[in-house]
């Protein structure tokens, strides 16, 4: 375990990072660091080749058009399919969990094929969900996770992949993101890692094992504040 | 506001109060507050123009409300309202920054906007832009317009450019002009460059070069002479509270506004430009109510990495999602979550650069002129 370095890849910031997704990998970083595990991020931009061989992928979110574009260069490439089926991690946010998923809303609203990482399709919501959202998670057992969704599309996991939890306010849905195997799909921005500093180490546990509790003052108030902001049903 | 009770007893009152005026709009992410200051400069002191960023329709007919007859106007113009300016004043002078991320819990996609200013283009042949060529987004806006002077301002901020506006293909960034490679579509040659670092600039930093040069830009289409407008330009010290020194709480302090990852990274440069001889202390100050954005994600975006090795103070009502931020970019701070002003008091080394949110920018700039 000593030698082990966590190589995180970071992928088409330029493309695919609207919501400052970056600092997922940021954080992951810093709690491998803060214990002392030796950890990099692989910051992938559009003309990069993808790797194969990460420990951890990060997608993130991205306008419509910037959006299919990522999906066709990783579509092209298929590093990413030969990683996730290898066992690496992918956590995807946003645009970035919708691209993953089966299909999505094309060009024209027209359903196109997603990346099939994972079992979820994606519609278009009644209306655009925006604000501070909490999910309780039943999937990875991190307690409640807390977050900032923007997004006009709604992803549903289908019968191989499962809820990541439950939503509050559930705003007509009442399940948020999608988790199979070691695949997590979310929209919640924040970015999701920064604001939750369990889901960080629940993936980071999926490439090194257990790890202890750490304490890193500042992200735990971040988590506790921002969970204070929301009115949770009695 | 006047303004906005105006407009709901008569809708039509800016049509009238706008027509024959010799007009300029002034629309774009970052920029528009001081750029439109420093054509107001230029155009003399009976020109009308919206102060303190009154960049919407109401504001407009605040600052309309009082003018005399035919006084030239020059008004700032949030980047959603631009076509609705446009449709009132079709042949104005209209002046083009830049469009970057902003607000991200708004739904206003960034390139949504630039495929509205080039419809509202359409619709309004006679106009005269002046428009940033460094930035693909403005560039495809104006790109069909037939009266375009074209500005060399600079852009700093690629991350909402990395696909062509037009056609979806990746751009190519590798030279010092962007261009798509599958449309064609490609930066302009310009007329203007950005302004020499010899001209000696009252305001700091490179992005107040640059919008000298988009000022200077539209002077030029208001029919000012160059030397006068340059003259008048570099005198201007403050714009709306930006950049003016301050003696307060026992500190030389100055406030800047820095509300998204393109404006923070001319915000670096500018602290960087006040606190050229080494010592100092930067207070970010983080709201996030409805005119800062809501979701702070951004804070993500910001180069802050460069702030390490200075005396940082993180404050205002999201210090701790800066906190973090600042964790995983290695810059030690000290936390402040008390009253702005009172965070300021306790600064160890002056100058004091405050780089605010819109919300805490505005109030502190109103106490701060309180206090003279």
């Amino acid at each position: 375990m000593a030698e082990q370095t966590v190589d995180i890849a970071l992928l088409y910031p330029e493309l695919l990072g609207t919501y400052g997704d970056r600092g997922n990998a940021l954080v992951l970083r810093r709690r491998c660091e803060l214990r002392g595990i030796s950890a990099r991020v692989l910051e992938v931009r559009t003309r990069d080749a993808v790797p194969n061989s990460a420990d951890i992928y990060l997608v993130g979110g991205a306008e419509d058009a910037p959006q299919l574009t990522g999906m066709e260069l990783l579509r092209e490439s298929g590093a990413l399919h030969k990683a996730v089926n290898a066992g690496a991690v992918l956590f995807a946010v946003c645009a970035g969990f919708q691209i993953i998923g089966t299909e999505l809303p094309g060009r024209d609203t027209k359903m196109i094929e997603g990346l099939g990482l994972v079992d979820a399709h994606t519609a278009r919501a009644p209306k655009r969900l925006v604000g501070e959202l909490a999910v309780h998670d039943e999937a990875l057992g991190t307690g409640w996770l807390v977050g900032f969704e923007n997004h006009g599309g709604v992803t549903t996991p289908g019968p191989d992949a499962q809820p990541l939890g439950r939503r509050v306010p559930e705003s007509g849905f009442a399940t948020e993101g999608a988790v199979q195997g070691k695949v997590v799909g979310t929209y919640l921005h924040g970015p999701a890692l920064a604001r939750n500093p369990a889901l960080a180490d629940r993936i980071l546990e999926w490439v090194v094992g257990p790890l202890d509790p750490l304490a890193d003052e500042q992200a735990d108030l971040l988590h506790a504040e921002r969970m204070a902001a929301i009115k949770l049903p009695h | 506001m006047p303004g906005a009770t105006a407009l709901k007893l008569a809708p039509s009152v800016l049509e009238v109060l706008i027509r024959d005026r010799v007009t300029c709009f002034v629309s774009g992410t970052n920029g528009k507050t001081t750029t439109t200051a420093l054509i107001a400069t230029a155009m003399g002191p009976s020109t009308i123009t919206n102060r303190d960023g009154a960049n919407l329709p109401a504001g407009w007919v605040t600052a309309l409300l009082d003018a005399p007859p035919g006084a030239p106007t020059v008004l700032e113009v949030d980047e959603a309202y631009l076509p609705h300016a446009l449709s009132l004043a079709p042949a104005a002078v209209v002046v083009l920054l830049n469009l970057t991320r902003d607000q991200l819990d708004r739904p206003n996609e960034t390139r949504m906007l630039a495929h509205r200013w080039r419809d509202a283009l359409e619709l309004a042949p006679t106009a005269r832009v002046v428009a940033n060529a460094d930035d693909p987004l403005v560039a495809y806006a104006a790109a069909n317009a037939p009266n375009v002077t074209w500005v060399a301002a600079g852009a700093h901020w690629q991350d909402d450019a990395t696909t062509c506006p037009q056609c979806g293909a990746l751009l190519d960034w590798s030279q010092t002009a962007w261009h798509c490679n599958s449309c064609g579509l490609q930066r302009p040659p310009t007329e203007i460059d950005l302004l020499d670092s010899s001209v000696p600039l009252q305001l700091p930093g490179r992005a107040n070069r640059a919008n000298v040069a988009m000022a200077l830009g539209a002077a030029a289409e208001l029919g000012i002479e160059h030397g006068a407008a340059l003259d008048a330009m570099v005198r201007l010290t403050s714009v709306s509270g930006r950049y003016a020194r301050h003696r307060t709480h026992g500190h030389d302090v100055t406030v800047l506004l820095a509300k998204n990852p393109a404006g923070w990274i001319e915000t670096l440069d500018v602290i960087d430009d006040l606190l050229s001889e080494g010592p100092g202390t930067v207070v970010v100050a983080i709201n996030a109510h409805g005119p800062d954005g809501r979701d702070p994600s951004w804070l993500w975006d910001v180069p802050f990495e460069q702030l390490a090795g200075r005396k940082v103070i993180a404050t205002s009502e999201r210090a701790t999602d800066l906190a973090v931020r600042l964790d995983n970019a290695g810059v030690a701070y000290r936390k402040d979550a008390r009253d702005l002003l009172v965070a300021v008091g306790d600064a160890t080394e002056d100058p004091v650069i405050i780089a605010a949110t819109y919300s805490n920018f505005l109030s502190i700039s109103r106490e701060l002129a309180k206090r003279g």
